[in-house]
């Protein structure tokens, strides 16, 4: 079996500020890290690689620096990395990082399955993965708790709906996004660190795609603006609230109607 | 933002063209001139096309918005049940459609759902489309999302507000990519402008700050949002507005996910991903006593947490923590019974949206936290409030 792992590469935190003047965003550091939801994505992987073997090819798209997460895939058991990295990707939304993705994912050879993560701590949208299914033209399914079997060109998992755990199965191949609980992301080992340390990474461009087309990518290829970012408004009100047990009562009641809470 | 435009037949020598670009960006393909990925915007090659042989286009040109009519509700369900952010959408479609004078419209996508359907007539909406199959009885992606391919291409919607709930975060990009069109996740705050663009407004960076977003070039927008952010809209006695069947072919209902089987999930979650939490602390008195502090969340629908002490007396498991050595938590609300507030308790839960603390003592230090602080007796308030509460939703 043939997997493909979408990592994407966050900054260390999401502690950002946004500059009250410029309006522009300031970030402690820039610190990059592996986004910690698609480590359960890779850890699934390696999982269903030692089960019924196969390869473990993890591709991420970012800048030069975003390699890192490739070599901490290495050392976790990925078996081949793909950083798809060009200036023309600068500035995409989910739109464009996704369709860019797909591309990548079609020029890497065949798979069977895709698996990305639920999230990421800074796009932070759940959307990316869903988009690449689209784009390939195969199912997907997201919030996957569980992988039950592999058998017959068939994926069996379950998947958290909001009132049900549901059992499906999908024909191969497919994308799917799963949950943070569904195991433990093994820690990267040293001798793997080792081993892997001149490991190549394969860099793809736009030039290597077969749309080629510049404005379906970056800037241009992403519909959604961000038009302004501001500071959401801090709740700072303070209030002590004294009287009877009755009045109390009746005034943390209005208090949540007023909030919407009940 | 704008694109490229080559009118073919107004260049005369493709050779001597296309050398125009300083990037070597112009290149022949199949006798046409073409624009490869080498281009940088410069626009020099539209400044020397005398003959309007390159022409730039802006690409809110390219895009006529009066094509795009109505705003669309997608109704989410679970077998038929409609979720109770589909209320919240739908008073705030309206909201929207009233300022710039367009229609609402819910999509309902299921099996057996023509009863539910005549449900959202109460809400003062003006057409439900109802798409009603047996192979659309539970949700899969491929069927899903044709069926809605298929009401965008029939309809031409301004815009799609979406739940973001397990189905919705999941629907709506597939739809978004199928369109090529922009997608808001998790909006908090919506406005629409006099020229039909939709003003999405969500958190990023974990909350950290909001982000203003438009659609300025495509049709549909679409945007999921929140649970309970929104007012929900209000029953009206009377019907309004029609409902519509569209029929689809059955090569739309193919899928290749099958559900084998589905069970109902127990409540409990976990600290962190609850919406209101009722802590208690050591004015809890008895283990007895935390009967009034499971009651009232109980009423509120709230998970139960608890500070240090109280774990250490073996009353909770310690994952009901909250704090330094426990879980840190943002609920929309969070009420604390009893608790004094020291930092090491602070540090975990001051970050939540809302923090009513009840606490008999007027200097605890829990009120520096809290926005409505209580001050009163616990075995008196809570058992008041509760009852409050409980009558409330019989009515
Ligand atoms: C390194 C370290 C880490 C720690 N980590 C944590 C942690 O993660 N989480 C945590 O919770 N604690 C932690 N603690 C312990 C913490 O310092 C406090 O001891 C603890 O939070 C106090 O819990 P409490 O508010 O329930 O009790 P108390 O401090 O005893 O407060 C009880 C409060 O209830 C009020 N009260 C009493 N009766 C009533 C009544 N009838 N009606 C209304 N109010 C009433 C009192 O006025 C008082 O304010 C840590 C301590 C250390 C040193
Ligand atoms: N730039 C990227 N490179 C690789 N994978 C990505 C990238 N962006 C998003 N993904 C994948 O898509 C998932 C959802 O991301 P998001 O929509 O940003 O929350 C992530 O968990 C990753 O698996």
């Amino acid at each position: 079996m043939n997997i493909i792992v979408c990592v994407k590469q966050v900054p260390e935190t999401n502690k950002a500020e946004v500059d009250p003047v410029t309006g522009v965003i300031k970030r402690e550091g820039f610190d990059a890290k592996t986004n910690p939801y698609d480590l359960y994505a890779l850890e699934t992987a390696l999982r269903l690689k030692e089960k019924y073997s196969g390869t473990v090819t993890v591709i991420t798209m970012g800048p030069g620096q975003a390699e890192d997460v490739i070599k901490e895939a290495y050392s976790m058991g990925a078996d081949n990395g793909i950083l798809i990295s060009d200036r023309r990707f600068a500035g995409s939304d989910v739109l464009a990082t996704s369709y860019a993705l797909s591309q990548g994912i079609k020029s890497s050879g065949g798979f069977d399955l895709i698996i990305c993560g639920k999230q990421t701590t800074d796009g932070d949208t759940a959307q990316v993965g869903p988009e690449i299914g689209e784009h390939l033209n195969i199912p997907s399914v997201a919030n996957v708790l569980e992988i039950i079997d592999v058998r017959d060109n068939k994926i069996t998992v379950k998947t958290d709906m909001p009132a049900t755990v549901e059992t499906i199965r999908v024909t191969l191949p497919c994308l799917l996004c799963v949950s943070e609980n569904i195991f433990q992301p093994r820690l990267p080992s040293y001798i793997k660190k080792h081993e892997t340390k001149d490991k190549p990474v394969k860099i793809l461009t736009l030039d290597d795609f077969t749309d080629k087309g510049p404005e379906k990518y970056g800037l241009d290829g992403s519909p959604t603006r961000v038009k302004r970012i501001f500071p959401p408004e801090v709740n700072d009100r303070r209030e002590m609230i004294h009287g009877t047990s009755d009045e109390l009562a009746g005034k943390i009641y209005s208090t949540l109607s007023d909030l919407k809470l009940i | 933002m704008g694109s490229l435009l080559i009118n073919q037949d107004r260049i005369a020598d493709k050779e001597g063209f296309i050398k125009l670009c300083p990037f070597n960006a112009l290149a022949i393909k199949d006798g046409n001139v073409t624009i490869n990925a080498g281009c940088r915007m410069c626009m020099l090659c539209v400044k020397k096309s005398l003959n309007g042989e390159i022409e730039f286009k802006k690409e809110d040109l390219t895009l006529d918005k009066s094509k795009w009519n109505g705003i669309c509700v997608y109704v989410d369900h679970e077998a038929g049940e409609i979720h109770p952010v589909t209320y919240e959408l739908i008073c705030k479609a309206k909201e929207l459609a009233g300022k710039i004078g367009h229609k609402v419209y819910c999509l309902y996508i299921g099996s057996d759902i023509k009863k539910n359907a005549r449900e959202l007539l109460h809400y003062g909406i003006d057409e439900v489309i109802v798409c009603d199959y047996p192979a659309l009885s539970k949700f899969r992606i491929e069927p899903y999302t044709a069926v809605f391919e298929s009401y965008i291409n029939t309809y031409k919607p301004c815009a799609i507000l979406i739940g973001a709930t397990p189905v919705g975060r999941q629907l709506a990009p597939r739809v978004a990519a199928r369109f090529k069109t922009g997608l808001t996740a998790d909006c908090t705050i919506l406005d629409i402008l006099d020229n039909t663009d939709l003003v999405q407004i969500r958190p990023a960076f974990g909350g950290n700050i909001m982000a203003e977003i438009l659609t300025p070039a495509s049709r549909p927008q679409m945007a999921t949002v929140r649970y309970k952010v929104m007012t929900p809209a209000a029953r009206i006695a009377t019907e309004t507005g029609k409902i519509t069947f569209m029929p689809v072919n059955e090569g739309m209902l193919k899928s290749d996910i099958e559900v084998l089987h589905t069970k109902k999930k127990e409540k409990a979650k976990s600290l962190e991903q609850a919406d209101i939490i009722v802590a208690a602390g050591r004015g809890v008195k008895t283990r007895d006593d935390m009967n009034m502090i499971y009651e009232l969340a109980n009423a509120l629908g709230a998970e139960v947490a608890a500070t240090r002490p109280l774990v250490e007396a073996g009353w909770f498991d310690s994952r009901r923590q909250i704090g330094l050595s426990g879980r840190t938590v943002r609920p929309k609300l969070i009420v604390t019974c009893g608790v004094s507030g020291t930092v090491q308790f602070a540090a975990g839960m001051n970050a939540s949206d809302n923090i009513i603390a009840i606490n008999n003592n007027p200097d605890a230090p829990i009120f520096k936290v809290a926005h409505y602080g209580i001050v009163g007796d616990i075995y008196e308030i809570v058992p008041k409030l509760t009852e409050r509460i409980k009558s409330a939703g019989r009515v």
